[in-house]
């Protein structure tokens, strides 16, 4: 709406696909949950097994703009919009989602993590709809992280934001996915990161290595809200403090 | 976008707000804004910038709370719309004008009608709402005058009277 007011939409047709029923609604499978794309964030954040099994998204939907943006704004939106700086995005890599991508051609179902292919550009076809969003329903005994970094809590695009999930046996790292938003022209999962952690026991020599391992992996960029320096930084601090969080939860237990 | 839509077919839309059915012939990419503003007269939702940020423009759509800047009127095409001036008269508007004036919540008033229409929709949901809920309900209505400490406190103090009436 934004961008069509100040006239930088091309002028085309327009379908109006709010509040459509078959996509306004979240299905509950033994397995996975399918999320509608034109679910709101206040849908998200209402929604009993998304609070329960999928905080990262929960919070992310709690973190997008203010109550009256999450009346409106979809999920759907966020990810066809492609801002490397959408709050939800990071979540959705990390639980590795599947799209379910309808045209008249039929459905194809696609994994999210290859989806955005670059700046603002996305895999799927002129004539395909964004239908739902596909989450496996087996993170319930993960360690879930989430931040955001920004100049205030809400309506406030990020700096930096981080969805991460890890699971320990014993000592070790077992499973971990890090995801990071706004440091890169696409939401990135942190693979090699994971990759440095992975398997071993979090101590304070892995802390420093993967905190340089996710500096290195990231792009970040020089804009309005932040620097490239200061996102360097701050990445790399998170996912130290998220593996340390995660460590601590062990002991916790 | 006066210029870029005045070009293109309008189409007939109506709903109704405040109470009353409204007609219009209206391009359906028009912004509910505008068409508040001009076709309508209701000026109480302002634009401070026009992109979903400042919640100067809040209306209640079908009990929603949305800016309406970020709102193609089709899509209010047979909703229940309310703005600030439908809210006047209602006891609740009463309550949280009352505590807005005795606590220092309205200076120059841009922020007013999108803050009153937050915080009536919080409390709406929350009646007991907490600071941090309170903090939350308006974290998507920006002030440029009160520093918003006594906007919390008027919205925490007309809160305490509802629940005590
Ligand atoms: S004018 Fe609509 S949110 Fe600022
Ligand atoms: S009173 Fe002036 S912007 Fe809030």
């Amino acid at each position: 709406m934004v961008q069509y007011a100040a006239g930088k939409l091309p002028a085309r047709k327009l379908v109006s696909v709010w509040n459509l029923p078959e996509l306004r609604r979240i299905e509950t499978f033994p397995d996975e949950i399918r999320i509608g794309a034109g679910c709101t964030y206040t849908d998200l954040r209402q929604n009993a097994i998304i609070r329960r099994e999928f905080q990262l998204l929960a919070n992310a939907a709690g973190w997008t703009g203010g109550i009256a943006n999450q009346n409106r704004g979809t999920l759907g939106g966020n990810i066809a919009n492609a801002s490397p700086a959408a709050d939800s995005l990071p979540a959705l890599l990390a639980y590795e989602a599947e799209l379910v991508l309808v045209s008249v051609r039929g459905e194809r179902r696609v994994p999210y993590v290859n989806f955005h292919t670059a700046y603002k550009k996305t895999k799927h076809a002129a004539d395909e709809l964004i239908r739902a969003v596909c989450l496996r329903r087996r993170f319930l005994d993960y360690f879930c992280y989430s931040r955001k970094v920004g100049a205030r809590r809400a309506q406030a695009i990020s700096k930096v934001c981080v969805a991460a999930l890890g699971r320990l046996k014993g000592p070790i790292v077992q499973d971990l996915r890090v995801a990071v938003g706004s440091v890169a022209p696409v939401p990135l999962r942190l693979v090699e990161t994971e990759l440095v952690v992975k398997g071993k026991a979090i101590d304070q020599a892995l802390l420093s290595v993967a905190g340089r391992t996710a500096t290195a992996e990231i792009s970040p960029i020089d804009d309005i809200r932040s620097t490239m320096r200061y996102r360097a930084k701050v990445t790399g601090n998170l996912v130290a403090e998220f593996l340390q969080k995660l460590a601590a939860s062990a002991k916790n237990e | 976008m006066k210029a870029a839509n005045s070009s293109r077919s309008k189409s007939e839309i109506s709903f109704i707000v405040n109470g009353d059915r409204k007609t219009m012939r209206v391009h359906p990419m028009e912004r509910l804004l505008d068409v508040l503003r001009q076709e309508l007269g209701l000026t109480g939702a302002k634009e401070g910038c026009g992109e979903g940020e400042c919640g100067s423009c809040s209306v209640l759509l079908d009990g929603i709370l949305v800016n309406s800047c970020l709102i193609p009127v089709l899509q209010a095409k047979d909703s229940v719309i309310l703005t600030i001036e439908g809210l006047a008269g209602i006891a609740e508007l009463n309550c949280l004008q009352e505590a807005f004036l005795e606590c220092g919540g309205a200076q120059c008033g841009i922020c007013t009608p999108g803050m009153i229409l937050a915080a009536s929709y919080l409390l709406q949901h929350k009646p007991q709402a907490t600071m941090e809920d309170i903090r939350e309900g308006l974290s998507g209505n920006l002030c440029r005058c009160t520093g918003y400490s006594q906007i919390f406190e008027a919205v925490a103090e007309a809160s305490r009277r509802k629940a005590t009436a």
